[in-house]
């Protein structure tokens, strides 16, 4: 039938899930993953939302599969880790309509800040999971992962990485199918985890684990492509890609379910060969499982376990295989071009704010948003992040051990440091509440600011529990943050504009030296975004200008240095004031040749 | 042309220059005409002035979506810095096809390391085969100064065996109408500078 479409790995699951009758569908945004819910949203029929994070998002899709409806949880890889709670559980309490977590794994960490492997996370839940390798392939196993799902009576994971969601590839769509919905049956026996019950629940996920092994040693999907010589490559994912073109006319077993691992089809098909090589991304998973089976396979020793394979580093592992395509050169390596890193864009909202805050003697405890951008220098403004969240916890951390330590040390240093935690407004609605809520209830005194740029920017402007609209843009409910913070018992509650530095300054300079808990809500549109902006840019004032270079701190796109020349680039300027506010002559005006 | 099954072009430029729409063109032209076609991009922190790349792969049945170093026979670039930084993508002798445009990054705008000035200059000895135009001028001259990729596309379209008319129904499907004309004739205008 059908025409092929071109379509990200994203985009594709989302139709294989629709087209497997899915009508639920939640997540929390995050790079590889975030287009899988927008485009799944804009299909017919279905719900879909944002969640505030993943740990929600994954039980609101397990509610809706007892439910009665096929559901879907999307998130990042480090999103799972978030939802890990409800994952370990959701196996022993099965499914009634079909229930799917799609994760991406970010090898490479081209947006993410650790290269987790979560294939171990299938493992440890005795969870059955399908690695895609392109998109006809994300298409075509979403759909398979739901039958998988009803048929076992459990949870799937759907193991994606950064190439599979973002790559384009042809997908030829199937007949949709229908999934009517299953109705709801009361079984507290199944479904309430307390100790006896997961007691008996327990048992039935290990004879699972057998019989969904017996399946993916016959699942049509796993693909055995036999070549010529004595070696073997066993792989999945993407790295099947890269492998199957640095190794042409090499057998090839492509495994599409990686748990449980289907040992004696690894078995059979392997000991007709001398050697066994497994090309896999991150983790020796496979390599390990395949060691166990006693086949002594070839892997990690050449294969990188850090950042993405391809097909260069594939062929310079084993370059045994690849004599049917080796390496003929390669355009000129040019060295020392200077770096392009991301930077905050002209006219951003976060500048203002954090420029203030790098001016006082603070701790910054950061968090991960665009604004974790101003770590580098010359703002250099973040003193430590790991987590959606951790700022504020971290931040109590840091300033209890502060305490702690200035008792019992006559050094100073101690005293002196004040600590102030920074996160945006999506990551304070994701995981921050619960961390204002340590700071209030267990008697911090720090200042926690809060970066409100009415939308989650890094991942391309998702609207969020603060944001007054719902992922298909309905009105709803908007969290008021300055509310919400008072509830918690914090008394000093402020909110500042960043384009206005006194404001900031003063601001901070007086939380931070309160004896008590303060909330700083520095509250302006992402300027991506803003339309209310005149957008009239600024210039520097030639003969005013001693080129101090005092403008150049705030780290603008739109400030240049020539020579000694300082310039302002019409057309980056935003017009948003804080380098003229930074100027200490008045030599930044706003342009007057603009009308 | 190298008489490999898979053929492969990398785009390149600086996040807004309009990197992944140039590649969407181009890979849909490619499909249309009957391709196996993949691409492959990054998104993410590429969209606060990073670097960005784009690949387009096609053939009979492509494998990998990324293009290895070495095997693209042509790089298209919307900026000189990132012109140099990829020529390695490029088939010894590959053609690059460049816009003659600067994007400072930010050590070059705080003062704290140059520019490489001599970088079109620099292209051309490490390329031969290169056609560096003011593309964002010529798109102006079109209509639309954001077109600078289309008139790349343009220049690329004689080496690819896509007919004309397949490549203007791509463009007329997938470019917005605000913009269409001029895309239409910075394609045009580019092809023509491509020899056809």
């Amino acid at each position: 039938m059908a025409e092929k479409r071109l379509m990200t790995g994203n985009e594709a699951v989302a139709l294989g899930a629709y087209h497997a009758g899915v009508t639920f569908a939640s997540a929390y945004p995050g790079t590889p993953s975030t287009e899988i819910l927008e485009s799944f949203s804009k299909l017919e029929g279905v719900y879909a939302e944002w969640a505030p994070n993943e740990k929600v998002a994954l039980e609101a899709a397990i509610g809706a599969c007892l439910g009665g409806v096929r559901s879907l949880a999307a998130m990042k890889h480090v999103g799972l880790n978030v939802a890990a709670d409800p994952w370990f559980t959701a196996p022993y309490i099965g499914v009634s309509g079909g229930l799917v977590l799609v994760d991406a794994d970010d090898p490479e960490m081209h947006s993410s800040q650790n290269e987790q492997d979560n294939r171990y996370y299938a493992k440890a839940a005795k969870v059955p999971m399908l690695e895609p390798a392109d998109s006809q392939e994300a298409y075509d196993l979403i759909r398979e992962a739901y039958e998988m799902s009803e048929r076992f009576d459990t949870i799937v994971m759907f193991r994606m990485t950064t190439r599979v969601c973002h790559s384009r590839g042809l997908v030829e769509a199937r007949e949709p199918g229908m999934h009517v919905p299953v109705p709801y049956e009361k079984d507290e026996v199944k479904r309430v985890m307390i100790p006896g019950h997961a007691r008996l629940r327990h048992p039935v996920m290990v004879d699972r684990l057998a019989e969904m092994e017996e399946f993916a040693n016959e699942f049509p999907y796993q693909r055995r492509e036999m070549g010529e010589g004595d070696a073997v490559v066993v792989t999945s994912g993407v790295a099947y890609q890269y492998a199957r073109e640095a190794f042409p006319g090499v057998s090839i077993l492509k495994l599409a379910m990686t748990n449980p691992l289907p040992r004696k089809l690894i078995s059979e098909f392997c000991e007709q060969f001398k050697q066994v090589y497994v090309v896999e991304e991150l983790e020796p998973y496979l390599e390990e499982s395949v060691a166990a089976l006693g086949l002594w396979p070839r892997g990690k020793e050449s294969i990188p376990r850090t950042g993405e394979l391809n097909v260069d580093n594939v062929r310079d592992a084993f370059p045994e295989l690849a004599k049917g395509n080796p390496s003929r050169g390669h355009g000129a390596h040019v060295e020392g071009l200077p770096a392009r890193p991301p930077i905050l864009c002209a006219g951003c909202p976060h500048r203002g704010i954090m420029y203030s805050l790098a001016r006082q003697k603070a701790i910054i405890a950061g968090d991960i948003g665009c604004y974790t951008l101003s770590v580098l220098p010359p703002l250099s403004a973040h003193d430590c992040q790991v987590c959606m969240g951790a700022s504020i916890t971290m931040g109590h951390g840091i300033e209890k051990a502060l305490e702690i330590a200035s008792g019992e040390s006559e050094e100073e240093g101690f005293s002196s440091h004040r600590v102030v935690s920074v996160l945006g407004d999506s990551t304070f609605f994701h995981s921050g509440v619960t961390g204002l809520m340590e700071m209030a209830y267990n008697r911090g005194r720090f200042t926690v600011v809060i970066l409100d740029n009415r939308t989650t920017a890094m991942t391309g402007f998702q609207d969020h529990p603060g944001t007054g609209t719902t992922l298909q843009k309905e009105p709803t409910i908007t969290v008021d943050i300055e509310m919400l913070a008072r509830s918690l018992g914090i008394e000093n509650v402020r909110v500042v504009d960043p384009y206005d530095l006194e404001e900031c300054l003063a601001a901070l300079q007086e939380e931070m030296n309160r004896d008590a808990p303060s909330v700083v809500i520095s509250r302006r549109a992402c300027v991506l975004r803003d339309k209310t902006l005149e957008r009239i840019p600024y210039e520097v004032i030639g003969e005013e200008c001693n080129e101090c270079g005092l403008c150049m701190r705030i780290a603008c796109p739109a400030l240049v240095k020539r020579g000694d020349e300082i310039k302002i680039l019409a057309d980056t300027c935003t017009g948003c004031s804080v380098c003229a506010q930074v100027c200490k002559r008045e030599a930044i005006m706003k342009s007057r040749s603009e009308s | 042309m190298y008489g490999e099954a898979t053929r492969s072009v990398v785009l390149a430029g600086v996040g807004g220059q309009g990197t992944i729409t140039a590649a969407n063109l181009l890979a849909n032209a490619l499909v249309a005409h009957g391709y196996d076609v993949k691409t492959s991009e990054v998104h993410g922190m590429a969209q606060r002035g990073g670097s960005v790349i784009s690949m387009v792969r096609f053939g009979e049945s492509v494998a990998s979506p990324l293009v290895p170093l070495g095997e693209a026979e042509a790089l298209i670039a919307t900026e000189l810095l990132e012109t140099l930084r990829n020529l390695e993508y490029l088939v010894p002798g590959g053609k690059v096809i460049g816009s003659r445009t600067r994007v400072d990054p930010l050590p070059v705008l705080q003062g704290a390391v140059e520019y490489p000035a001599d970088a079109e200059q620099r292209i051309t000895e490490l390329a031969p085969d290169s056609i560096i135009v003011d593309a964002a001028g010529i798109a102006a001259e079109c209509g639309d100064a954001r077109a600078a990729n289309t008139v790349l596309l343009g220049i690329l379209s004689p080496l690819l065996p896509v007919p004309e008319d397949e490549w203007l129904a791509v463009i007329d499907k997938l470019v917005p109408k605000k913009a269409l004309e001029a895309n239409r004739q910075a394609f045009l205008a580019g092809r023509e500078l491509g020899g056809e």
